[in-house]
């Protein structure tokens, strides 16, 4: 059937037409080679503390993000520079901001976990698990109280699930009826906590039940799939100011944080390389090559472009001062 | 000009603003219907209706982020918490949310909310119910930590704490909300954040206060002028935090001593902070140690032992005689 299709024009087969599949590819490969090179740079001591790569997870954010309007908002977690990108924010001050330097979104003050971008209408990462749940119900409310059709995507990984804000999040956007899309990556693990040892009902999606929330199970390392359920539930809120609570089944292939590089205590090495086979990047490539959406050709120079721009954001970031001093104390309060 | 207590006076503070700016909303649990445990919401829902005037279920943390979420979009809530002592539930919120916001995203984004609180014994209630806790908000950057100490200053600085671009905890003595009426002007009266005011003029000694204490400190002010002849200075903090230094300075290199007066528990209180400030820009001037009167080191004790544990006048008293003398 695939085969049958011209390049360039809309796949039934796949729901979406070659200009929408190259962006999707693109997105997914600027996320995996960006954090690549994050992990680098971390190595290298140019990032400090901690840094939580999304390698793996890339389907969610950029299916999510692709049936966003720009004026939609996005908030996350701690593993959230996927999320950031995918929302549109520039690399380059993307990866200024993980090296803490001043062209930073945040002028190197938020750091990896707490990126935020106005511009983009990103509201940040958020390192306290579970704690931004509430605050997507409050952007919802917000929305809806000023008449605005906009919804807001809340990222969280499955360690938030048994945290109590999920619950009051949930109940309070079901009760009050809020645009909020909670979209759960399950990733399986909670640092080294697996679902099972974590959670008395380990299907998560079936929270959203208790609530009377639409909620459903998809399958997060392929983008297609993820983008249309997002779109229903995206649907909805909209039209209806439904939320939802979507479970991605995800996979992250490096550890919690880079200080826990092998993750190797609480999942085997054969598990991982399992789950590498379910690639999102890589299942999606091959996907729009045997369906003639795109040729080697375009991979090719698709891979080039991500990878130019990724070597742009790093010589930018390694060119751009540290933040002076006396910025210890602006932004602190309202400057008077 | 009408005589209002305390509640009255903030109700009175909540329904002007929410009249001038549609983007005012009150949050809370029982604010709505039932008009807030200590009656400050009464009415409110009547006139402004169920979508500005928000009953939340039972979830303190929810409430708070909630509410975060709300002022990142634009809107300015003043949230209630029925009593200071069930903040923990939403603490990491406020400490991780409110006040960082701002520095975090360096300035792009800003939280302007309120989150109001009882606060403070007299009730003789439990611990929860009693005790004061302005210590722990004093002490994180970004938040502003206010305590009204009668009437019409509660009005003129909930007013101000709103019209704020930064998060404003604002802490309501459970002991004022019907201890006194005061004439409260009906048009519109701020008070800056910031300043602390003299309550009553002196020349022998400072007594600082804040809150419930500041009518102990100025009864103690009357029983050391009747009996010893003193004429003490009393200060009326009324932002903890961020702290006017330049009006406790101003008055102790006029008086030489100084008392402070709280009802947090006296180690790590407010009342250490006051202290180093007096002495980093007054020390030449100290005639005498500046000592505390606080609650004491323990849980909150309520109940039958409350007036063990808050300061009194007697104890304000020996305080003061004590510094003079020394």
């Amino acid at each position: 059937m695939a085969k049958t299709l011209t390049r360039g024009g809309a796949s039934p087969g796949l729901g979406v037409d070659a200009a929408v599949a190259k962006q999707l590819l693109t997105d997914m490969l600027l996320i995996r080679r960006f954090e690549e090179k994050a992990a680098e740079a971390y190595t290298l001591g140019k990032i400090g503390g901690f840094l939580h790569l999304y390698i793996g997870e890339e389907a969610v954010a950029v299916g999510t993000t692709s049936v966003l309007r720009p004026d939609d908002y996005a908030i996350s977690a701690y593993r959230e520079h996927g999320h950031c990108l995918a929302k549109g924010s520039d690399p380059k001050r993307v990866m200024a901001e993980l090296y803490g330097r001043r062209d930073g979104l945040s002028k190197g003050k938020g750091g990896s976990m707490h990126l935020f971008d106005r511009s983009t209408n990103f509201l940040g990462g958020h390192a306290i698990v579970g704690a931004h749940l509430p605050i997507a119900a409050g952007v919802g409310f917000a929305i809806k109280y000023q008449g605005g059709d906009q919804v807001i995507v809340c990222y969280f990984g499955d360690g938030a699930v048994p945290e109590g804000e999920f619950h009051e999040s949930m109940n309070l956007a079901a009760l009050w009826k809020l645009p909020v899309i909670f979209l759960c990556e399950n990733n399986r693990y909670a640092m080294g906590t697996s679902v099972e040892r974590a959670l008395a009902q380990p299907e998560i999606w079936r929270f959203g039940q208790t609530y009377g929330v639409p909620s459903e199970r998809v399958d997060g390392m392929d983008v297609l799939a993820v983008r249309e359920a997002v779109a229903r539930a995206v649907t909805r809120a909209r039209q209806h100011k439904t939320p939802a609570l979507l479970e991605a089944d995800t996979y992250r292939y490096r550890g919690h944080s880079m200080r826990d590089p092998a993750g190797a205590v609480y999942r085997t090495k054969e598990e991982v390389e399992r789950e590498k086979l379910r690639d999102p990047i890589v299942l999606f490539r091959d996907k729009l090559l045997a369906a003639g959406l795109l040729a080697e050709a375009d991979v090719r120079t698709i891979e080039k472009d991500v990878s130019d721009r990724v070597d742009e954001a790093v010589a930018f970031a390694d060119a751009s001062p540290e933040p002076p001093g006396e910025w210890l104390f602006t932004d602190i309060y309202k400057e008077a | 000009m009408p005589k209002l207590n305390m509640v009255k006076a903030l109700n009175l503070a909540l329904f002007q603003a929410m009249e001038r700016d549609a983007d005012v909303l009150v949050l809370g649990e029982d604010v709505g219907v039932d008009g807030g445990v200590f009656r400050v919401t009464d009415d409110l829902q009547r006139k402004f209706g169920s979508q500005r005037v928000i009953d939340s279920p039972l979830a303190e943390a929810a409430i708070i982020g909630t509410a975060v979420g709300m002022a990142l979009y634009g809107l300015k809530p003043v949230c209630e918490i029925q009593f200071s002592g069930f903040a923990f539930q939403c603490f990491h919120q406020i400490e991780n949310h409110c006040a960082r916001y701002r520095a975090r995203s360096q300035g792009r984004f800003h939280i302007p909310m309120v989150i109001r609180m009882p606060y403070g014994g007299s009730v003789r209630a439990l611990e929860h119910h009693s005790e004061s806790e302005e210590q722990f908000y004093a002490h994180i950057p970004g938040l502003k930590m206010v305590i009204p100490s009668g009437p019409r200053n509660a009005r003129a600085l909930l007013a101000a704490a709103i019209s704020d671009p930064d998060p404003v905890i604002f802490f309501e003595a459970k002991a004022l909300y019907h201890a006194a009426k005061e004439e409260v002007p009906e048009e519109s009266e701020t008070v800056p954040l910031g300043r602390a005011q003299v309550a009553r003029e002196g020349s022998a000694l400072t007594l600082i206060a804040y809150g419930a204490m500041v009518r102990v400190a100025l009864e103690a002010a009357d029983v050391l002028r009747d009996e010893d002849g003193v004429d003490a200075e009393v200060i009326d903090l009324l932002t903890i935090s961020p702290l006017d230094r330049d009006a406790l300075v101003t008055s102790v290199k006029k008086t030489g001593r100084a008392v402070v007066v709280h009802e947090a528990p006296r180690s790590f209180g407010p009342g250490a902070e006051i202290a180093a400030s007096i002495m980093d820009g007054a020390f030449l001037s100290l005639e005498a140690p500046v000592r505390r009167v606080a609650a004491h080191d323990v849980p909150f004790v309520g109940f039958a032992r409350e007036k063990a544990n808050i300061p009194d006048v007697p104890r304000v008293v020996a305080a003061a005689r004590a510094t003079l003398a020394f």
